[in-house]
């Protein structure tokens, strides 16, 4: 019931939480939030026993495809989802790091084929703990809080 | 169409390796064979590098193949605003096998992808150069009699040297020892020091080339110590005379200890050790040619 208080509730949209706080602007980022005119709240630096500070987002009438969704898992592992429909937890959209990723995450190398020809870019997850994910191409490794997302 | 491709020297298991080294051993003892006898190989050097062509010319040639393509990046199509992706379908149209060098990392396994034919990766600048792996793993098991259970001394640039780097993981297989000998500047990226620890290999980290620090080495692996690499050219000064081999520090190597170096040298390796029977250099750019000739072989699944 305390969690409820720290931030608005939502009649109709998606709820993100457990953001690790320092992530929580790049997933706005990613996910447009900056720019759109649905109503959005955040909470930031909030208490969380798994991560110490974590934050959450609530954007009303706006639901997740599995394509944001995936970017999140990139960015923030351990958030959870869930759609919000008329008060009540509607869904709890599972968030899947995929073993490739292909044409979400952007190559830090600029000698990298991929950001030398018009083509996707590809990425193993070699490490779904630490989020490390490694180039298909070029091989070079990026670590979870480096990723570019494209 | 991936799958018979040679791009990154862990593209191959320990059997494969293995088995490519077998090969090679079989064209050192027979390298003038028709073997290729009516295909057609390509080589397209996006950037000019005139040992590895020479190299992978004369493993076709001696084998009866025929040879097209550029040696330098002016005469490419690239230069025209052409996709790789297009020279290669092209390319593929014409050659059986197409050997590439670009010096845009991951050319070649985009190029593994988009080919018919089977590519091999003939160095894409910092990333892979498996074939030279292929050859250094061939003189290492030709003068030590086996790759399992050696100590192997790395010296020179192991921060940018990606032979260094391709090198520990085809040796990961055999249980070696490493010895990262480099300046601070260039020692051994951390995402490699992590590789060892996972696969149990252990390594020592020295900064000095010193007697002590070789002393129980069976291949002491030499490389370029480059001045562009350096942001304090004072500190490559002082760096270039502490990492020259010279062969008064031989004198107390083990026997069967052998000298590579990927060449070309710049003043790593002083003159005076050419003579040394330790030194294993030019023998080993030699071997160069068979390897070239197993991996294109297996790769025409010939
Ligand atoms: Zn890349």
């Amino acid at each position: 019931m305390e969690k409820e208080l720290k931030v608005a509730a939502l009649r109709n949209g998606t709820v993100i939480d457990h953001i690790p706080s320092e992530k929580l602007f790049q997933v706005i980022t990613i996910l447009g939030l900056d720019g759109v005119t649905n109503q959005v709240t955040f909470g930031y630096n909030l208490e969380s026993k798994k991560l110490g500070k974590k934050a959450i987002i609530k954007v009303s009438d706006k639901y997740l495809s599995q394509d944001e969704v995936n970017k999140i898992a990139i960015l923030a592992p351990m958030a959870k989802i869930n759609i919000i429909k008329e008060y009540e937890v509607a869904e709890k959209m599972q968030l899947q790091l995929p073993d490739e990723i292909i044409g979400v995450i952007k190559c830090k190398n600029p000698k990298c084929i991929t950001n030398n020809e018009p083509m996707s870019t590809k990425f193993r997850a070699i490490d779904k703990t630490k989020g490390l994910f490694k180039c298909h191409y070029c091989e070079r490794i990026v670590e979870g809080e480096n990723v570019v997302i494209i | 169409m991936a799958n018979r491709s040679l791009v990154s020297i862990t593209d191959y298991s320990r059997d494969k390796i293995l088995q490519i080294l077998d090969k090679a051993a079989a064209f050192e003892k027979n390298p003038n064979q028709q073997i290729l006898n009516g295909k057609v190989v390509a080589t397209l050097f996006f950037e000019p590098s005139t040992r590895t062509r020479l190299s992978f010319e004369t493993a076709v040639n001696r084998l009866g193949g025929r040879i097209i393509g550029f040696s330098d990046a002016s005469t490419t199509s690239g230069t025209k605003g052409e996709t790789l992706k297009d020279t290669i379908i092209m390319v593929s149209n014409y050659a059986d096998l197409i050997v590439m060098r670009n010096p845009i990392e991951g050319a070649a396994r985009y190029a593994s992808e988009v080919s018919s034919v089977p590519v091999v990766n003939a160095g894409d600048g910092a990333n892979q150069h498996p074939t030279q792996t292929m050859l250094d793993l061939y003189s290492i098991k030709k003068t030590q009699g086996r790759l399992e259970n050696l100590k192997i001394c790395m010296v020179g640039d192991l921060k940018y040297g990606r032979t260094v780097h391709s090198l520990i993981q085809a040796m990961s297989h055999f249980n070696p020892t490493f010895s990262f000998i480099a300046p601070k500047e260039l020692e051994l990226p951390e995402e490699y020091k992590l590789f060892c620890k996972e696969h149990n290999i252990p390594f020592e980290e020295h900064t000095e080339l010193n007697e002590a620090n070789i002393a129980d080495a069976d291949i002491l692996y030499m490389t370029r110590v480059q001045k562009e690499r350096f942001t304090d050219l004072f500190e490559y000064e002082k760096v270039r005379n502490v990492y020259t081999l010279r062969n008064k520090l031989l004198e107390n190597t083990k026997p069967n200890l052998r000298i590579l170096h990927p060449l070309p040298r710049v003043n790593e390796i002083d003159y005076d050790v050419d003579n040394n029977e330790k030194a294993y250099y030019f023998q080993q750019a030699k071997n160069g040619v068979y390897a070239r000739q197993a991996v294109i072989c297996d790769l025409l699944g010939l």
